[in-house]
This record gives C-alpha cells, sequence and structure tokens, in this order.
C-alpha cells in the first residue's frame, strides 16, 4: 500500500505526463480554451487512463507481446467509445466543445504510453495507482492551462467575469496562447524545482 | 624612461578597437528613425508622441524588470536596444491606441519576444514585431481603426475632423471600400495618409534607411530584394506596383526590421534569399490573405527561417574544392 502513493505521486508533479514527459499535448493545446472545457476533457481522460491501466495490467500474462500494441487499443478503444457516448447524452454542449479530442483519446500517447511502459510490466493496483496519478498530473495541468487561457483570452473564469472593464487578448484563446500559456507553466514548475532542489 | 614604458602594453588580441559597438549601432538606428516620428507625430497630432513616449518608457522599463528577474547586470540597458525595440513598436501603432496599448505591447516584446530567449542577440523573432503581432490579434479593433492626419502637405487641409475614423490606402483597394479617395503617389510619398504612426513617409524612411546603410549598420541588400520582390509581384499580378511599395508599412519594415542583425541571416546570399522571401510573404498575405498588410507577418515569417537559410547557405571556406 506504501507503493500505492508514491505511483499516485510520482505522476502529479514529477512525472508529469505533460510539462515533464511532454507527450498528449495535442488535446492539451486544442481544448484548453476555458476551463470548463479543460475540465470535461480532464474528466474523460481520467476515466479512459484508469481504467485501460487496469484493464492492461489484468490481461498483461495473456497478452502476446508481439501484438500488445493493438490490444492496447481495444482496451483504450472501448474505454473511449463509452466516454464518447455518455458525453454525447449527458451534455452535448461539451460533446460539440470537445469535438474531435474525445475520440482521439484513442490514440492519445499518455495512455498508450502508461499501458506500454507501466501497466504491462506491473500488478494491478500499481498499474490503477500510476493511472490515478497520471491522470491528477494531466487534470491539474489542463485546468491550470485553461484558467490562464480563460482568464487572459476572454477575462473570465468558469464564465463568470472576474475583473470589470478588462479588456481580453483574444490571443489566448487563440493557438499561439495555448503554446505560451504551457510554456509559462513548464517554466513555473522547471523554476518550482529547481527552488526545492536546492 | 618612464613614459616610454607607458607606452608599450602587453596583451593578447585583438590590439585595435573600434567604437562601433551594439550601443552605437542602436543609436544610429534611433537616429535615422527620428525624421519620421517627427513626421508622425506632426501629421497625426501631439497624442501619437505621448505613445511614442509611454512605448520607449515602458519597454526599458520592461527590460530592467526583466535583467533583475535574470540576475543580470541593469547596465545592459546602456545598449539602447530597448529603446530602439519601444520605438520601433509605437511606430507600428495606429495613433489613437489607448496609452495602455504601448505597455503591454512592449511587455510582450521583450518578455517574450526578447528576454526569454536569453536576451538581445538570442532572440530568433524581432521583438517589436512580436508585440505587434501580439496586439494585433488579442486587439484586433483597436489595432485597425485609424484617424485622418491633422496636417496636411501642400495646403490641402482635410475635409474630416481629426477623429473619424478612417481607412488606410491599403484598406481601402483590399476591400474595395467605396466612399474613400485614394491618396495619390506623391502623398503616399510624402506619408500624410492614414496609417500607423511612423510608417507613412516613405520619404522619410528612406532618409533615414540610406544614413544606415551609408554608416554601414544595415546591408542594403534585404531592403533592396525586398521592396524589388514586392514592386515584381504586384506586376506580375496586375497591381499598382509604385502603390504597393509605397502604401503601408514597406519601407518602415524593410530598411528598420527586417534589417535587424540578430534575426537575418549572416551571409550576403542568405540576405538576398531573406529579401525575397519576405517580399513573397508580404505579397502573399496582401493578395489572398485576410489582412489588408502583410510587412509584418512577411518578416516574422522570414525571420523564423533565418536559422534554416543559414544553414543551407554556407560560405566556402578558403581553400575549399568546390564540388
Amino acid at each position: 500500500m506504501k507503493n500505492f502513493w508514491i505511483y499516485v505521486k510520482n505522476g502529479i508533479f514529477k512525472e508529469n505526463p505533460v510539462l515533464i514527459l511532454m507527450i498528449g499535448l495535442c488535446s492539451v493545446l486544442a481544448v484548453s480554451v476555458n476551463v470548463q472545457n479543460a475540465i470535461g476533457m480532464g474528466l474523460a481522460f481520467t476515466f479512459v487512463m484508469v481504467f485501460s491501466n487496469l484493464f492492461v495490467s489484468l490481461l498483461r500474462k495473456f497478452t502476446p507481446h508481439d501484438i500488445r500494441i493493438p490490444i492496447f487499443i481495444v482496451v483504450i478503444g472501448t474505454f473511449t467509445t463509452i466516454v464518447d457516448l455518455v458525453i454525447s447524452a449527458y451534455s452535448p454542449t461539451l460533446y460539440k466543445a470537445l469535438g474531435i479530442f474525445i475520440p482521439l483519446i484513442v490514440v492519445n500517447c499518455i495512455i498508450i504510453g502508461r499501458a506500454e511502459a507501466f501497466a504491462y510490466k506491473h500488478s494491478v493496483i500499481e498499474s490503477i495507482a500510476d493511472g490515478i496519478g497520471i491522470s491528477i498530473g494531466y487534470v491539474w495541468t489542463i485546468v491550470a492551462l485553461g484558467a490562464i487561457r480563460e482568464f487572459l483570452g476572454s477575462g473570465t473564469l468558469l464564465n463568470v467575469n472576474i475583473i470589470p472593464n478588462f479588456q481580453p487578448m483574444r490571443v489566448f484563446i487563440m493557438p499561439p496562447g495555448a503554446f505560451w500559456g504551457i510554456g509559462l507553466l513548464i517554466a513555473l514548475l522547471k523554476w518550482v524545482d529547481s527552488k526545492i532542489r536546492r | 624612461m618612464k613614459s616610454e614604458m607607458d607606452k608599450l602594453i602587453v596583451s593578447s588580441s585583438p590590439h585595435i578597437f573600434v567604437k562601433e559597438d551594439v550601443s552605437y549601432a542602436m543609436r544610429q538606428v534611433i537616429y535615422a528613425l527620428i525624421p519620421a516620428t517627427l513626421a508622425g507625430v506632426y501629421f497625426f497630432g501631439l497624442y501619437s508622441l505621448w505613445v511614442i513616449l509611454v512605448s520607449i518608457i515602458s519597454a526599458v522599463l520592461w527590460e530592467a524588470f526583466a535583467l533583475f528577474l535574470r540576475k543580470k547586470p541593469l547596465n545592459i540597458l546602456l545598449d539602447f536596444s530597448a529603446v530602439v525595440t519601444g520605438l520601433l513598436l509605437a511606430l507600428t501603432l495606429p495613433p489613437k491606441v489607448p496609452l495602455w496599448i504601448p505597455v503591454i505591447g512592449s511587455g510582450v516584446a521583450i518578455l517574450l519576444g526578447k528576454q526569454v530567449f536569453g536576451g538581445l542577440g538570442d532572440n530568433f523573432l524581432n521583438p517589436a514585431l512580436v508585440g505587434r503581432a501580439f496586439l494585433l490579434s488579442s486587439y484586433p479593433q483597436i489595432m485597425t481603426s485609424w484617424i485622418e492626419p491633422i496636417h496636411k502637405i501642400g495646403g490641402m487641409v482635410s475635409q474630416a475632423s481629426p477623429l473619424t475614423s478612417t481607412a488606410t490606402p491599403l484598406a481601402i483597394v483590399k476591400l474595395k471600400l467605396t466612399g474613400y479617395q485614394l491618396p495619390s503617389y506623391w502623398h503616399l510619398f510624402i506619408g500624410d495618409i492614414p496609417g500607423c504612426i511612423g510608417e507613412t513617409s516613405a520619404l522619410l524612411l528612406l532618409l533615414g534607411g540610406v544614413y544606415l546603410i551609408y554608416k554601414e549598420i544595415v546591408d542594403w541588400r534585404i531592403p533592396l530584394s525586398y521592396i524589388l520582390t514586392v514592386f515584381i509581384i504586384s506586376l506580375l499580378f496586375g497591381k499598382d506596383p509604385i502603390f504597393q511599395i509605397l502604401a503601408g508599412g514597406l519601407f518602415l519594415g524593410a530598411f528598420f526590421m527586417a534589417t535587424d542583425w540578430v534575426t537575418t541571416p549572416l551571409t550576403k546570399k542568405g540576405k538576398v534569399i531573406f529579401g525575397i522571401g519576405a517580399g513573397f510573404f508580404t505579397m502573399v498575405i496582401r493578395l489572398f490573405g485576410i489582412y489588408p498588410e502583410g510587412v509584418s507577418y512577411g518578416i516574422l515569417v522570414m525571420n523564423a527561417l533565418t536559422p534554416l537559410i543559414d544553414r543551407t547557405i554556407k560560405p566556402r571556406k578558403f581553400g575549399e574544392v568546390r564540388k
């Protein structure tokens, strides 16, 4: 059980999938236009991440090594389809906002990466812990980026106006703003890291 | 004997010192921009002087802030590059922008355009153009509202009140706006036309540019190939070539921004390619893009391609056998 928390903690900062491993950037950059979309994407990602790690780990003894990637894809695709259908049924507006990026979770390199690098080689409990940790890392990153971009680009947070008469910098809800935002987040994390290490 | 010995200085090379350093070059650029700046203030009123001053002062303060954060000595400020960035940014702003626009613009220019990469010499894009591109995509309405010049040369006082909004010559042509009269070549050349503060007067920018070329601060290849390319492409596409090179910010961009030492190729051939490419992208945007003016993006695209140009076009080493 001690390992459980170590693996959970691992994904939050030390192996943060977006800011440290820098994989799965496309969905983060594209969807983080506002906090609401970021949370929706984060939850969808979390569901697929945890369950795919769980099932890949469960099936690891029966998975032939040569065709493991197609099997991972089948597992991930199953949960992505579930998420896709659930969101489209219960929150059509969110479904429209996230658009193609929900089905694209199938090929999200973070999820395949963790299946290949972690869940395929570790026990079920550890794989769940890793899935939870990576998901927390992903969610806080995408929500933080969404908050930066929504605040600077639209002047709001969760659609609530924060500062009256604030002239939003529209560039932050455009693609260049996403790159600037994630650059600043990476720089911030590196800076905090260097302070802690000292 | 002692005085004789004092003349003998034993030191390692270099032995010959010249006064041309970065600070000197930057000051020459500022001198060269003064006529166009004064003309802009004359044409668009004293308010544009405030825009220019706020832009320069905030650029210097942002630079000082960044140097403080990076724990660098503040005397780097004496290289005047922040002043040039602030001045160039202000010259590419419309005359009636609110005063917080140059503050934000110079902040983006200095912090995100220059200092995050390690300061002057390590930036791969022209900082002033980064600031302008940021402002243009962030505040499109403010950045495209123009006014008629207050003063006109040649006795023809403008009929419209100075505060009424108007359109730049390029926008009139591009968007086929009706109700506006296109200025003549003479007015385009002199500069008493709607436009950014410092971009309108082709004559005075040419003067400043020739001064810089004479002082060997900038290479003549980039402005010449840039303007010629714009001329030829507009000829090929049946546009009025003289109008295309005089209207908009081509002269400001070609002489003062496309010639930035840091963000342009090192070799002579590379410089010509840079000018041609900038002219090509400028005309692509002017002819097919959504913006009426493409100088700033044209230069930015070529800034980004500069490392590729430098890698492709390497000067032959002395004694190297031609393949």
